[in-house]
């Protein structure tokens, strides 16, 4: 009988093994997928039970705190929001079911204390075995509250978005989108029914998107910063070389009028001009002509260095910003849209921000920071640090490039020539006395007629830039560039450098 | 006795981490434990001397646990060990000097086993709890029959297979008459009373026990084949089962379907399989270190218990939440000691009765552990039964130190003959 005692010992033995592997498999492997169940009851109380970090604006305005509660044996966090409807977008949200997005979503580890330095984690665990609360980190952002609230007040209730940049750091000062909602309406019965219901000026249900990352429009003549930024720096062209404007240009054997044009300023045809001259008045002929001669795909070639067609590092979810570039409709929607040939692109209409070029506020942000930081593209940020429950700093951003777009000479030039859109162009409400202001307007055509989407990218002090704007403000009847976003521009600045 | 101060300090550590209130309940079960120790030192002194530390670790970790989930619950736990305690003293009383005279009574133990399985039956005595009939009420008295009915056929299958191992490979009916009578009621009464986990268990042990005393393994196949053929059946016309079935395979459901226990249109993981996904959550969280004695999370948002029969079934759950992989690593290990231990007493003993007896034990041992940690952790279809020494019961801590008294009663034979040899 023995050798089947062995036998049936071993079967019993092996028996219990199989337990210790499957223990192990939903202890180790399956542990993510069942924590992230949404009927998990254990990983929700876990959540409510854990203090969630704040989060504090540049000058320690609390965006984010938690309400606390006592029940059932329980002490229970729900997050609020301060601010209210100051920056929902940027910041997202937390609900008691798990959902986030936003900030909230990208720094859930560092605010709910899963993610700390080695010290800290030592803490946390200590806490946890002495069955204390577990404090999440705060997180420190760039924006300034005074700088969000006069762009959300400028908006109106406007659709549209405002991106205020430090232009040597890229820290982002202000990202206001519109229209905006109360935060603290997500964790409410029907909340978010209810900001699914708000509705801007422009009649869209876009509250919850942030229009300064995600919204695409077609950016307009604030895009001859790209076509003139190629053709200054391919030395195709000076800022002084000389044009002939009769008033259009002739593209495939068609006229394109500068009639149809909004933005330009001044006659209809302004006869020999230079470069420069076009840049001021925002002439289309000009640029029509600049896009056929250096080409589409050269256009497309600079548009990338400036960090077109690629999705701006940010620190909110990738998922919540878009890529700028050529876009093409189909069955799915629209999609990014690489052309592999000048003959697939119309380039005189892209040299001055028409065909199929869509953009978001941050990346012309990003055109104008890098023409104000001598070539140089930076590297946006919102957050500056994330400091622990006791104080100490857990991790800080230093200020990153994105690479050399264009060379300082080119800069300098294209500096120059959107100090004269201010001084005597298309930009003139923009000027501040004391204070040079150098920028660039558009008047995006919708194909709607006489409505506009007006857009002012500008930075200052021009002789040495610390803050760039930009603004777009949606869908505004016989609204232009010029009279509609660039006194929100000139506002934002003024109270950025006039202390 | 290092051993024993060893566990003894370990127990105490953990009791003093919940409530330093709590050290009396330390001090009382290592008082018993002691008892438990001189008693077996003095009936059975050549006896295995791992076994009753083992299980005394074991209960102490249900009885921790057990403390941590609910009080009030440790100390009736605690009665029924003191109850436990007593039958197996009395057990390796009674039995000292040689246990084997159990072999003439099989057929009494036989009809028990079948006297116990049905008296949950038994109109006014019986309860019905979450779809089984398996409990008894005596008085205010919950027993759960089952449990001590395992011991009685463990034993009655140990006499009668020694008596009949030659012959039964004839295949006459005369030979197997009464062991399919026998085996058939018992099935019967499971299947009756719904009890799933004890019919399989039941049917583990029988085919276990049969292989060890006819080394063939055709049997196994043929009863393997015959349990499939059954659970097929079985699973076709019983709801109840089909329910396990289909919560084993699919505990998450991505659109809802009609939910039996409240009629409404529900996702399973909120309905049948809650109770089965809800407990894996539970061992998820633990990870690989646990959260720790006591700060593991078992109530919900308005303070209810998460998990139903947490201390009873679903302790592993518990368990594996508190202690971590590294924990509930370290007590299974403890069981696969404990059932290398008892089948060594097998191996060692002289006679086939013995042989048969320790090895059916030592089995029932392992494989009701692998039927309810197996289940919960979806290794096999979830079916309700304890968790040996660690759950929260009276009738299984009893029928479990029976077991090691039985266990330990082989090994003073086994080591006495052993010596004298």
């Amino acid at each position: 009988m023995n050798t089947q005692l062995r036998h049936v010992s071993v079967f019993a033995l092996i028996l219990l093994a199989v337990l210790i592997g499957a223990t192990t498999y939903w202890q180790t492997w399956a542990k993510a997928d069942l924590a992230a169940r949404k009927d998990n009851s254990v990983s929700i109380i876990e959540r409510l039970t854990i203090d969630r970090g704040k989060i504090l604006a540049a000058d320690g305005t609390v965006l984010a705190n938690n309400r606390r509660t006592r029940k059932h044996g329980l002490t229970i966090y729900t997050r609020h929001y301060p601010g209210n409807d100051l920056a929902p977008q940027v910041l997202g949200y937390a609900t008691s079911a798990g959902t986030t997005t936003g900030l909230e979503q990208t720094f859930d580890d560092y605010l709910t204390g899963a993610n700390t330095n080695l010290s800290n984690t030592f803490k946390q665990e200590l806490d946890k075995l002495g069955g204390q609360t577990v404090h999440g980190d705060d997180v420190v952002l760039t924006l300034r509250p005074d700088i969000q609230r006069l762009a959300l007040d400028q908006l109106a209730g406007r659709c549209g978005a405002v991106v205020v940049l430090d232009t040597k750091t890229g820290a982002v000062v202000a990202m206001a989108s519109s229209p905006t909602y109360n935060e603290n309406l997500i964790n409410q019965p029907h909340g978010y029914a209810k900001i699914g219901r708000i509705q801007g000026t422009c009649g869209e249900h876009t509250a919850l998107q942030n229009n300064a990352t995600v919204g695409l429009y077609p950016p307009g003549s604030t895009f001859k910063m790209v076509t003139a930024a190629a053709a200054l720096d391919s030395g195709a062209y000076t800022p002084s070389s000389r044009f002939d404007d009769p008033g259009y240009c002739t593209e495939y054997g068609q006229r394109v009028s500068n009639a149809g044009n909004p933005d330009q300023n001044g006659p209809e045809a302004f006869g020999n001009v230079s470069l420069a001259q076009g840049f001021e008045h925002s002439i289309n002929s000009v640029f029509c002509n600049v896009g056929m001669h250096i080409g589409g795909l050269k256009i497309l070639d600079y548009a990338k260095r400036f960090g077109f067609y690629s999705v701006p590092p940010l620190d909110t979810p990738p998922s919540e910003s878009n890529a700028s570039g050529l876009y093409k409709y189909g069955k799915h929607g629209r999609r990014l849209w690489t052309p592999t040939s000048n003959n697939e692109i119309d380039s005189g209409r892209l040299a001055f921000g028409q065909f199929n070029m869509l953009a978001t506020p941050l990346q012309m942000a990003l055109v104008g920071a890098t023409i104000a930081n001598k070539g140089v593209v930076p590297k946006p940020y919102l957050v500056q640090k994330v400091v622990a429950a006791d104080g100490s700093t857990v991790t800080k951003t230093t200020p990153q490039t994105l690479g050399q777009a264009i060379k300082p000479s080119t800069a300098a030039e294209l500096n120059q020539m959107m100090q004269l859109v201010v001084q005597g162009g298309t930009g003139t409400s923009a000027q501040i006395p004391g204070i040079p202001v150098a920028g660039k307007t558009g008047t995006a055509e919708l194909g709607l007629g006489s409505v506009y989407d007006a857009w002012f990218v500008a930075f200052a002090p021009a002789n040495n830039p610390r803050y760039v704007v930009a603004v777009v403000v949606e869908k505004q009847p016989n609204g232009f560039g010029g009279s509609v976003s660039a006194p929100i521009a000139r506002a934002i600045l003024e109270k950025l450098l006039h202390r | 006795m290092l051993t024993a101060i060893g566990f003894a300090t370990v127990y105490i550590a953990l009791k003093s981490q919940l409530s330093g209130g709590s050290l009396g309940y330390a001090v009382f079960f290592f008082g018993l434990y002691l008892v438990a120790h001189i008693v077996a030192r003095v009936t059975v002194p050549l006896a295995d001397p791992y076994l009753l530390p083992m299980a005394a670790l074991l209960t102490a970790i249900g009885v921790t646990e057990i403390y941590r989930l609910g009080p009030s619950n440790a100390f009736r736990q605690g009665l029924w060990i003191v109850i436990g305690v007593a039958a197996f003293g009395a057990t390796l009383f009674s039995l000292r000097h040689d246990y084997r005279v159990l072999e003439r009574y099989k057929y009494v133990f036989g009809v028990t086993a079948i006297f116990l399985l049905l008296l949950p039956w038994a109109p006014g005595l019986g309860e019905t709890i979450n779809g089984s009939r398996l409990w008894v009420h005596f008085g205010s008295l919950q027993f759960q029959p089952s449990e001590l009915g395992k011991i009685a056929l463990i034993v009655f299958l140990a006499a009668y297979l020694r008596e009949k191992r030659e012959v039964l490979a004839q295949g006459r009916l005369k030979d197997w008459g009464p062991l399919l009578v026998i085996w058939g009621i018992a099935m019967l009464a499971l299947f009756v009373t719904n009890d799933l986990g004890s019919a399989l268990l039941y049917y583990g042990i029988f085919v276990a026990m049969l292989y060890v005393a006819t080394a063939r393994l055709s049997f196994v196949a043929g009863a393997l084949g015959l349990f499939l053929v059954g659970a097929f059946l079985v699973s076709q016309g019983t709801p109840h089962v089909r329910d396990r079935v289909t919560n084993w395979l699919s505990p998450w459901s991505t659109h809802k379907i009609l939910c039996p226990i409240n009629g409404q249109m529900e996702l399973r993981q909120n309905c049948q399989s809650y109770q089965q996904v809800q407990s894996l959550y539970s061992i998820g969280h633990g990870g690989f270190g646990g959260t720790g004695l006591g700060h593991g999370i078992f109530t919900g948002r308005s303070g209810q218990q998460v998990i139903p029969d947490l201390n009873t079934d679903f302790i592993y759950s518990a368990l594996s939440q508190e202690l971590g992989l590294v924990g509930v690593s370290a007590l299974l290990l403890l069981y696969m000691a404990f059932v290398l231990r008892g089948f060594r007493i097998a191996l060692a003993a002289t006679d086939g009765f013995s042989k048969l007896l320790a090895a059916g034990l030592s089995f029932s041992f392992a494989f009701q552990t692998f039927v309810i940690i197996g289940g919960i952790t979806r290794v096999i279809p979830l079916t309700g039964i304890t968790l040996p020494f660690v759950s929260y019961g009276g009738s299984s801590v009893v029928a479990n130190f029976l077991l090691v008294a039985g266990l330990l009663l082989i090994s003073n034979r086994a080591n006495r003959e052993g010596a004298v040899a």
